[in-house]
């Protein structure tokens, strides 16, 4: 606990120190300020302004972070539900054999996973010699140079498998009785699935999106690596690379603190939410 | 792309799923092979393309070992810097697991016992940084280090102090889970029977876990091993470099054969591990009388 407490909660007084302090006037780098009456909020103001007026710095990348995200979460849920939903009901003898192949990737490095697309979209690569052998493309398409779609469908390859394992647990666990029961009862397949099944995944939906939707707001290397350019840059970039130059440290440090102010509204949600429904269960 | 091509299919198919319900397993067929198509193939390329015998990571050439052994400067075993980053990588992956594993248990016993106050806000606290993104965890622990913490320093201390502070969530939870299904009939049995608290926990309760501390030490090995945004942040130089951030490096740069051949041995390593982890936990779940179900009820979806 006391672990917990020194490597947890300590850093992020370090985030406050840094974002509220000073510069040093030589070097320019991060003073830490650890009185809390003697912040300075002008960093903060600043890294602020930027991200909200329509000719910040950071104003266009965060716009374009949360609908990445949104976006890539919105597809990891529509790809992931039906895979889901056949995991833990229709695969039959098979389903073993399908639990073993979708839980792969969670070993695989993620690097190399990104790294296998790299090599079949690059201009010689097989994705473009197939689509060039079929004759839906005339000449090679370029994948790799900064394209918004192709950084959102890398997002949504690498995130995936986390929206689907909630989901299967809790479609695994649904009674076919009750699904048997709609049915016998008159409702048709989708009236069944509806009125019975999606609103008892409606937590492992929330789930799902928390646990693979909330990561990606701290993913800049799938970025890096399938579509770097300027106009993709999202807010973890930009973290990231502030990191590099001292005077900017605590420009990077304050824009952690944004994100964490944003993200903290539906961590909190879910853990509430979690706990009641565990609660619920037991009783 | 096979979606893409099977368009016209699973719109015939989805004509079917309102008219014959019959037909629905076999639309869902479709997207359950798709599906695992679609996440497996691209790793098997790149597995395949570590037996390239050129410099391709994307026009095959004919097989080669080249890349794992052949080649007297590039291949995974004469590169240095490579074969560095192979001992970082499994000398983190090793180190983590013996820290977190033991605090993770302790842990994971002390909220189970502790019913009073403040085990509702620690287990929050936990909860909390397991699902905060890893940048915001690694960027703090960053800054910590290279300010206040000046005595910890960047480099491999660093790196293994981050790894086990988001791994400890992983063995907490997957030991609750174990300890919920278990019930506290075994311990008070075993008390009753004249054991002191100790003794029960050293004799019943540990034995009982073991299955769960297994798993929990495996999923961490294979977690920590590729672990990429805690380990580049927290590194000093060169010397620091595991395999993650050599593949990330070598893709951004010059993609090169070795990297994916490196790729693929790291991923023959965790399969091992987890497979083998896999076995252990069957069996001894198997002998202990306990399913797999109870358990997954306690997950924290």
């Amino acid at each position: 606990m006391l672990y917990l407490l020194v490597l947890f909660l300590l850093p992020f007084y370090v985030i406050l120190s840094v974002t509220f302090g000073t510069l040093d006037p030589i070097f320019q780098s991060p003073v830490l300020v650890w009185n809390p009456l003697r912040w300075d909020t002008s960093i903060l103001s600043f890294t602020l302004s930027n991200l909200t007026h329509t000719d910040g710095i950071y104003y266009a990348a965060f716009l374009r972070t949360i609908a990445y995200v949104v976006g890539a979460t919105f597809v990891c849920l529509v790809i992931g539900y039906p895979f889901a939903y056949f995991l833990a009901r229709h695969a039959g003898r098979a389903k073993g054999l399908f639990l073993a192949l979708f839980l792969a990737p969670f070993w695989f490095s993620y690097m190399l996973r990104m790294l296998a697309w790299i090599g079949l979209l690059q201009d010689q690569g097989y994705v473009n010699r197939v689509l060039q052998d079929v004759g839906i493309l005339g000449a090679p398409y370029p994948f790799l140079s900064g394209k918004s779609w192709v950084l959102v469908t890398g997002l949504v390859y690498g995130y995936v498998p986390y929206m689907v394992l909630p989901l299967y647990a809790a479609l695994d666990r649904l009674p076919v009785a009750q699904l048997e029961a709609a049915r016998d009862l008159g409702a048709s397949p989708a009236r069944t699935f509806f009125r019975v099944t999606l609103p008892q995944t409606r937590q492992a939906i929330l789930a799902g999106v928390i646990i693979a939707g909330l990561p990606m707001f701290g993913d800049y290397y799938t970025q890096q690596l399938l579509a770097n350019t300027v106009g993709t840059r999202m807010i973890g970039n930009f973290i990231i690379d502030s990191l590099d130059v001292p005077i900017f440290v605590s420009r990077g440090s304050a824009l952690i603190l944004v994100l964490m102010a944003l993200l903290i509204v539906p961590i909190v949600y879910y853990l509430r939410s979690t706990t009641r429904a565990a609660r619920e269960r037991a009783a | 792309m096979s979606v893409k091509a099977s368009t016209g299919a699973s719109r015939r198919r989805l004509r079917d799923l309102i008219t014959n319900p019959w037909a629905r397993p076999r639309f869902l067929w479709v997207i359950g092979i798709a599906y695992v198509a679609w996440t497996l193939v691209p790793v098997l390329t790149a597995a395949l393309f570590s037996f390239n015998s050129t410099r391709s990571i994307s026009l095959w050439a004919g097989f080669s070992m080249r890349w794992y052994m052949s080649d007297p400067n590039e291949s995974v075993l004469h590169d240095p810097d490579l074969r560095h980053a192979v001992l970082q990588s499994l000398k983190l992956a090793t180190g983590a697991v013996l820290l977190s594993v033991p605090i993770g248990v302790g842990f994971g016993l002390a909220l189970d016992k502790w019913r009073g106050r403040g085990s509702g806000s620690s287990n929050f606290v936990m909860l909390f940084s397991f699902i905060t993104p890893e940048l915001i965890i690694a960027v703090s622990l960053f800054l910590l280090f290279v300010n206040p913490f000046r005595f910890v320093g960047l480099g491999t201390t660093a790196q293994l102090l981050g790894l086990v502070l988001i791994a400890i969530p992983y063995a907490v939870i997957i030991v609750r889970a174990r300890l919920l299904s278990l019930g506290p009939e075994y311990e008070e049995a075993a008390m009753d029977l004249g054991a002191s608290p100790v003794q029960a926990l050293w004799r019943i309760t540990l034995p009982l876990l073991a299955p769960a501390i297994f798993a929990s030490a495996a999923v961490i090995f294979a977690f920590t091993l590729d672990d990429f945004v805690m380990v580049k942040q927290l590194a000093k130089d060169g010397s620091n470099e595991t395999v993650a951030m050599a593949i990330y490096g070598a893709a951004r740069t010059a993609p090169s054969p070795a990297v994916n051949a490196i790729g693929t041995l790291m991923l023959l390593t965790s399969t091992l591990v987890i497979a083998l982890a896999f076995v252990v936990f069957r069996r001894s779940a198997r002998r202990s009388g306990t399913g797999l179900g109870a358990e997954r009820e306690a997950l924290p979806v």
